[in-house]
Order: C-alpha cells, then structure tokens, then sequence
C-alpha cells in the first residue's frame, strides 16, 4: 500500500462491496468488453481454421472446425482482468476445456507456447492450462464469438490477465523451458497473476 | 505483427512522486501535463506510464497515459489526457490537479508500439489517439528532420484539435464534422483517397495507428488496401471508456 495521498482525490467510481471482492488490485469494473489488438484484425474462416497441439508430445493432435465440434461443451462463467486496469465482471464464455485437449496429445514437458492468425504468441506452463483452468472457447454469453474478440475461437484463461486469452488461436507447442511470448517479450510479466499484480516485468 | 527485439530489462517500473511542473489546456476536453520525475528514464516514443490516485482511506484507481514528449526532455515526461464524463483518473487530472500537485507514476511500459527509428513511417491517430503518435512525431522533428514520417489525423471539429500549433507540412488533418471557417483542406472520415494521398511512397514502411477500436479497424483496412503490410501495421486502440 502506498503511503502517498493524493490531494483532493475521494474516488467516486467504487464497485459495491459485494462485487469489489473480485477485483484484483488496481483493477476498476467495466461493463462493457473492449478491444484491445496489437495489429490488424485476422480474417479466419470457420472451415480452414485448424486447432493443433505439437512440440513435445507423445500424439502431435490437430482438429478441424467440425472434429472440435464434436468434443464436450462446456460453459464457463468467469471474471476477466485486462491488465491495461478494466475486469468484466460476471461474463461468461462456451468451449472446450484444455483438459479434454491436451490428455490427447499427452504432454512431455511443462511449459506451452500458444500461438494465432497473425503471429501472436503467448507462454504459459501446463500448469496454468490443465485441471479446469483453460478452455478454447468459441462463444461468448451464448453467442458465437465475435471476430474482433478472437473469433472463431480464442484461448480462455480467467484466473491470468487477458493477454494470455490468446484470440484467433491455432495451436499450443509443448516445450521443456518456459519462453517469453509477443507480450511477454515486451514487457508485461511473465506470467501475468492479476491477484499479485504481476503487469509488467519487474512487478 | 513483427517479432521484436525485445528492449534490454532495465528497471522502469518503480512507483516514484512527480510533480507537476506545467499545464496546458489544448482543447475544451483535453489537457497537457508536465511531470518532472525524480527517477526519470529514457522512453521509447509510444511508451506509456501507469497513474495511480490514492485516497486518504486507501482507495486506489490506476490507469495507463501515453507520453507525448520526447526523450529529449530529459527529467520530465508530458501525458495528454483526455477528460472522459464517466471517468474517475482524468477528471481528477483537468479539475483538481494544479501546477506544484505531486502526483504518483510509475513507467515507461511496453516496447511494442514504438518506434526506433524505423522509416518511413505513416502515423494515423483518430483524436486523442494522437497522443503516442505525437512522441514520435516531435522526436522525430529534434533527432532526424529529414526522415519521411507524416501524420494523419482525423478530428471532430477545430475545437478538438490537440496540438493545434504544432501540426506542420508533415501533417495531414480531416475534419468529421465542423472544420475551422475559412478551412479548404479535407473533411469527413478517412477513406482510400485521403489515405493513398498522405501515404504516397509511404506504403513499403511501417504504419502506427491509435483511435477508438472503430476507427484503428477501419484505418487499418484502408491501410491494408493501400500496400501496407499486415505485420507492419502496429495498433493501439482506446477501450469503449476511451481508456488507453
């Protein structure tokens, strides 16, 4: 905590005591879902969009719109916390757990790197992605996802800041060392805990 | 997106008190401020830094400015803020904050839309999405004159107009609703036209373009159309609270 007062600053926008709870430190509640994109928006169509699992794997994997199609469903209610300081509170979001992906593919070492249309990339150790935390979704609050969130289907993780939420995402690399994806190489936080506030490199 | 290399971990980062050494009023809704810093750094054109205001009982609100000076302003950083309605940082800044005000900071963050000298270069900024762009611009104007970069910047009406002494021949403006009276330059949104006219020789460099979400996804199209490359085609965009 800061010692530092702000001369004349009361804060007015306060988020109601049962909802300010789930909100990370220095986080403030936004109802709305902005967009926030470092390049153009990718173009992928359902039919050519291909979601793969390779590296170090025992079963390289990879499944087609209509293969995903079949794999079970789930709806995820969820909070989410961007790191340029909005959370969306009480959203939610239907896809497929990585937990019925990467039992698949049966990964040989600890760590992923997630990659898009358009050449994002983003890190995260398998730990983050299995055991009910990960999800590859394709709707959004019931309705198919739309483009300029990741559509057709982006990376959820809720319990890390956003930018891990890969959209347009294609695939997933399993490695045996944890290495910087597109943000995370330009100075957000490795791994990006919004509950420790880990933002930026050195946070 | 071009991979990047990343810019050498140094220590920015640090919450540190500025203070606020001068302010300009630039348009009815949007202010300049001086900040000199006691642990300054140099930043990158494009960088930003974190604000955080806290109340006497501990309530905390942060968020994230551009800068809009160069790095030659050695000690000091200046953030152009935008008073949004429903806000709760930028009202403070244009009604409580007063030149000598300490304010807390912490910066500067991200080394992707930045330019190291990169050229040529287009710049397409939609209203206050001018602000990183203008970083560029003036630092660009104080190291290397001669190097191609224009900006082209879309406007509401003249009284929106940041930076209004400053825009040069390396300016392009448009006015989308009322421009000045005795104005004879272009009006209206950025079509294909004013584009490929700003960009000329432009398209086989590198483009930065900062607005609203709607604004950077059409310009971007239109940037595209003209022969920008996709992955030279870097983007900022405001979330719907106009929030960098």
């Amino acid at each position: 905590m800061s010692a530092f007062i702000s001369r004349g600053f009361a804060g007015h926008r306060r988020t109601p005591a049962e909802m300010a709870s789930r909100l990370p430190p220095g986080q403030y509640a936004e109802s709305g879902f902005p967009v926030l994109t470092a390049g153009p928006t990718p173009d992928v169509a359902a039919d050519t969009w291909r979601f793969r699992i390779d590296g170090m794997v025992a079963q390289q994997q990879e499944w087609t719109w209509e293969e995903f199609a079949q794999l079970p469903f789930e709806t995820v209610p969820c909070d989410i916390h961007c790191v340029t300081k909005w959370s969306k509170l009480g959203t939610s979001f239907g896809g497929v757990s990585l937990d019925a992906l990467l039992p698949q593919a049966e990964p040989l070492a600890d760590y992923a790197m997630v990659w898009s249309y358009g050449g994002y990339t983003t890190n995260l150790p398998i730990d983050d992605l299995a055991g009910g935390k990960a999800w590859v979704v394709t709707e959004h609050e019931g309705e198919p996802l739309p483009q300029q969130h990741g559509g057709p289907a982006r990376l959820l993780v809720p319990h890390l800041y956003f930018w891990k939420s890969a959209k347009w995402v294609t695939g997933l690399r399993v490695m045996d060392h944890n290495e910087p994806g597109f943000w995370e190489m330009n100075g957000y936080h490795i791994r990006g805990d919004p509950w420790k506030e880990q933002r930026y490199w050195n946070d | 997106m071009e991979r990047l290399t990343p810019v050498e971990q140094r220590a920015p980062g640090r919450w540190q008190i500025g203070t606020v050494t001068a302010i300009k009023r630039e348009t009815p809704r949007v202010k300049s401020f001086r900040i000199a810093l006691p642990m300054w750094m140099e930043h990158l054109p494009g960088q930003h830094y974190d604000v955080r205001l806290t109340a006497p009982d501990g309530y905390v609100a942060q968020r994230s400015y551009s800068i809009a000076s160069s790095p030659l302003d050695v000690g000091e950083i200046e953030l152009t803020i935008d008073r949004l309605e429903d806000g709760e940082v930028s009202p403070y800044f244009h009604d409580i904050l007063v030149e000598g005000d300490q304010i807390e900071v912490r910066g500067p963050f991200t080394s992707y839309f930045v330019w190291r000298g990169e050229h040529p270069v287009m710049l397409v900024g939609g209203g206050s999405g001018v602000v990183p762009l203008m970083a560029m611009l003036r630092h660009r104007r104080r190291t290397m004159p001669e190097l191609p970069m224009r900006l082209l910047y879309s406007v509401r009406s003249a009284e929106d107009l940041i930076y209004a002494d400053e825009l040069g021949e390396d300016a392009v403006l448009t006015f989308t609703r009322d421009p000045p009276a005795d104005w004879s330059g272009h009006r209206g949104r950025l079509d294909e036209e004013l584009i490929a006219q700003s960009a000329g020789s432009l398209t086989s460099g590198i483009a930065f373009v900062c607005g609203t979400n709607g604004f950077v996804e059409s310009a971007t199209g239109l940037l595209l159309d003209s022969g920008f490359e996709p992955q030279r085609i870097r983007t900022e965009r405001f979330g719907p609270t106009g929030q960098l």
